[in-house]
């Protein structure tokens, strides 16, 4: 009974959605405030709605209702509970929903808390969000129905994929999708104002609130899904360019972009059109990154449940959307007028640039993912090639160096007219900083490549530019002290979260440098009591007990490693295999320190020719891996202050005469 | 001018789904997106040297043999199943004058003899490679692949998994009558 009532609510939904998509966009046109204000009480309803057939999936997994196909098929009765609700989106059907749950949840966010957001914008925003719920609960309703029953019902499921039954699936999938259709809210707000033809500084301030949340989400999410990888597949790394991460990096690279250029609309009223086809860009790659996942032309290890049939429906979805929108962008960005002018050196010279890189970042990083399909086109089928890290650390990276190299100066200049020669003592800081990074790292790592030296300076160089500028803006070192806590109270959280945010982009670089230049990697077989050396550690395997797990079998070896005299670390690698799934999954035992993480995989075992048994055995030594997970927590982190200022949203400051 | 500027994100977009439609269309009817050929077509054969597996079958040989004359390089296992299903094809192209040089991937001695005596030998020479070195020369991702080499010893053609009968006919004779030219 309960799985028809989810059924039913949804079509329910589909029908409030269709209303929604058309009534506050005709009230908007007849200024008509009874009809606008109706689009608020229609998201609100949508996302009752939505939510209750959610929680009627969620509670068929728990009860383990088996004569839903979708839960026979991802879900058994032997699985823990955690398990069972994240089984939940673990599988198509469950995903799209939740999907269509979080839109809707963000028009039903915008419904409640865009008080002070203009009428008109605001009906159309909501119109325009619950276009998009139409087609995404279609195509649910028509092509994926997560409540379809089965006859005669199994007596038991065929259990989630192995690698999925982690708690990372519980987490990564949901914050992953807050911020890939977290940036539906900016791509409402950017065909609302199409369709409205202005585009002005108070358009920025309402539209910045939610492409920072959705910035927010797709980090973290981007970050968990990382350290998933990273613990879960027992490679030793922890970024493949693989193209499902691509399809979450391109519009991370495209929303961070957004982020900025919002800025200047809201600061300046500069940059219209440019911020207005990024909200679409960004959202559009969402789209596509969604499509890529789900249709499964491209080769991936994380891509799990795919079809192709269902792929060429949200290929019509996004031909629907973003041609449309695109098309709108067309027509109607000529008559948006952009009236500001600004020095080359000026803060929003600094932003474009910021803009320019990142865009082209990103182009490059999605030239590398679509590249092979196109050369499959183009060839017909015959030629066939996959692009891996070569291209992506030879055409992407150096397009970042000079992109992060700006932080350390772009907040300190200032708007219109920036002077260059003001900031003469302050970089001569930050470059003394790097300089001295960079002898210390030479000193203390006389083996590492030149390279990684020069990385850590960079890291310092951006460190030290944004804890400068943060010190003049709050006046630290200003003679009346007393003043100061008060000023770091007062002074705006938003600019703070900005410092914070770029901090951690400083501390990520040390991560990555350190992780990927760094890195020892020992592929061996043991046998008991055998021991390895690298470096200075020596790694002794001690015994392999097998055992039992809730729903596997498993091999659990027991290693001892230990630092030239120092005391032992003992490290247990698991192999689990699932006789449901007939599936094996490595359980990598990690040991972080501050300055490096020890990771240990233990594989197959094998006979030798003297009948002696030995496993084999991979042994990772990576430097730095804290804190590069500190470096994005540090970002997420800025993310979050920023999103906290109470002046954002609620109510709207007057404007400062510049 | 700024007109033009203005629809080219519309243009780049469309191309790109044209593409993403029909590559899904291809997935849809059977296109597999995991097999990527090897890096090493159009390149020399790895010239690393294969030991026998025993002394009554005939072989060990090394990448420099297989020049003079169209070969075919089968990798196969005594525990792979669908090497057994495409034995009866690998058979057929050596009674017809194609000479299969096989590498014994991941086997031991004594399975990978009972497997060819129960079944038929029907290589021209086995190489014995029970820690998969030679198998990594040769990029093999997995049991069954086959590989065709031309005279002067370039690979020409990579076949992932087994062959079956219309895979022969459709994919493999087209190739060698191309390897020979």
């Amino acid at each position: 009974m309960i799985p028809e009532i989810g059924l039913f609510v949804l079509f329910l939904a589909l029908i409030i959605a269709a209303i929604q998509a058309v009534v506050p966009m005709v009230g908007a046109v007849r200024q008509d405030v009874y009809l606008m204000a109706l689009g608020n009480r229609l998201a609100v309803i949508q996302f009752f709605l939505v939510t209750i057939s959610f929680t009627s999936l969620i509670y068929a997994f728990v009860i383990s209702d088996f004569s839903l196909l979708i839960v026979y098929n991802n879900s058994h009765s032997l699985k823990p509970l955690l398990y069972k609700i994240s089984g939940v989106w673990g599988n198509h059907e469950g995903s799209m929903l939740l999907w269509v749950l979080i839109l809707s949840m963000f028009g039903a966010a915008l419904a409640i808390w865009g008080k002070n957001i203009s009428p008109t914008l605001k009906a159309r925003v909501l119109s325009v969000q619950s276009m998009i719920g139409v087609a995404f609960l279609a195509f649910i309703l028509f092509t994926s129905n997560p409540f379809l029953r089965l006859n005669p019902v199994p007596s038991d499921g065929r259990g989630l994929n192995p690698v999925l039954q982690d708690p990372g699936l519980a987490f990564h999938p949901p914050l992953l999708y807050l911020g890939y259709v977290g940036y539906s809210m900016a791509f409402s707000f950017a065909v609302a104002a199409l369709i409205e033809g202005k585009i002005d500084d108070k358009w920025g301030r309402w539209v910045r609130p939610w492409a920072l949340a959705a910035w927010v989400f797709l980090t973290a999410g981007i970050a968990l899904g990382s350290w998933w990888a990273y613990y879960e597949l027992g490679w030793g790394g922890w970024w493949f360019w693989d193209p499902v991460e691509n399809a979450s990096f391109i519009p991370w690279l495209l929303g961070t972009a957004l982020l900025h250029s919002s800025v200047v609309v809201e600061k300046r009223e500069g940059f219209k059109n440019w911020t207005v086809l990024l909200a679409i860009l960004t959202f559009s790659m969402s789209l596509l990154g969604t499509f890529l996942v789900r249709s499964g032309i491209l080769t991936s290890v994380h891509t799990f449940a795919t079809d192709p049939e269902r792929g060429l429906f949200i290929l019509l979805i996004l031909f629907v959307t973003i041609g449309g929108a695109l098309g709108l962008f067309a027509i109607r960005a000529p008559i948006i007028k952009n009236n500001f002018k600004f020095a080359p050196v000026s803060r929003e010279s600094a932003l474009l640039y910021n803009n320019l890189f990142l865009t082209i970042g990103c182009a490059i990083v999605l030239l590398g993912t679509l590249y092979p399909l196109f050369l499959e086109f183009a060839s017909n089928g015959e030629s066939k090639v996959s692009i891996g890290p070569p291209y992506f650390n030879i055409t992407f990276l150096p397009i970042m160096i000079p992109l992060v190299a700006a932080i350390a100066v772009g907040p300190m200049l200032s708007w219109k007219r920036g002077v260059i020669g003001a900031l003469y003592v302050k970089l001569l800081f930050a470059a003394g900083s790097c300089l001295i990074t960079i002898f210390i790292v030479l000193i203390l790592v006389p083996e590492g490549p030149t390279l990684a030296a020069c990385s850590m300076g960079l890291a310092a160089w951006i460190a030290a530019g944004c804890l400068i500028e943060w010190a003049s803006r709050i006046r630290l070192f200003n003679s009346k002290s007393i003043t100061n806590t008060g000023r770091l109270i007062k002074s705006s959280k938003s600019a703070n979260g900005m410092t914070l945010a770029h901090l951690g982009i400083a501390i990520l670089i040390v991560g990555i440098t350190g992780a990927s230049a760094w890195q020892k990697e020992i592929t061996t077989s043991m046998a008991i009591g055998e021991t390895i050396k690298v470096n200075d550690y020596s790694l002794t395997l001690k015994k392999v007990q097998i055992g039992k797990g809730p729903n596997y079998n498993l091999e659990r070896g027991t290693f001892s490693l230990i630092k030239s005299n120092n005391s032992a670390i003992i490290m247990h690698p698991e192999r689990r295999y699932f006789p449901v799934a007939r599936q094996a999954t490595t359980e990598a035992a990690i040991k972080t320190t501050l300055l490096a993480d020890f990771y240990l995989v233990i594989g197959e075992s094998r006979d030798t020719i003297d009948n002696k048994n030995e496993w084999t055995v991979r042994f990772y030594i990576n430097p730095m891996m804290f804190w590069l997970w500190l470096g994005v927590a540090t970002m997420v982190l800025g993310g979050l202050l920023s999103l906290s200022d109470r002046r954002r949203g609620i109510s709207i400051p007057v404007r400062k005469k510049a | 001018m700024k007109r033009f500027i203005l629809i080219i994100p519309i243009i780049v977009f469309i191309i790109i789904i044209a593409v993403l439609s029909v590559m899904t269309l291809q997935t849809k009817e059977g296109r597999n997106p995991s097999i990527v050929p090897s890096a090493l077509l159009g390149k020399e054969a790895p010239n690393i040297e294969l030991p026998m597996l025993a002394r009554n079958i005939p072989g060990g040989f090394k990448g420099s043999d297989l020049v003079g004359r169209v070969n075919i390089v089968n990798v196969f296992s005594s525990w792979c199943v669908p090497c057994l299903a495409e034995h009866p094809q690998i058979s057929w192209l050596a009674t017809n004058g194609f000479p299969i040089y096989a590498i014994n991937h991941r086997d031991n001695v004594s399975d990978a003899s009972n497997w060819l005596k129960k079944h038929g030998n029907p290589y021209f020479a086995v190489g014995f490679d029970p820690e998969g070195r030679a198998s990594l020369e040769w990029g093999v991702g997995g049991v069954p692949e086959t590989f065709i080499i031309n005279a002067s010893g370039i690979i020409t053609y990579k076949h992932i998994g087994p062959i079956t009968k219309e895979i022969l006919k459709e994919k493999i004779l087209p190739k060698l009558h191309e390897a020979k030219r």
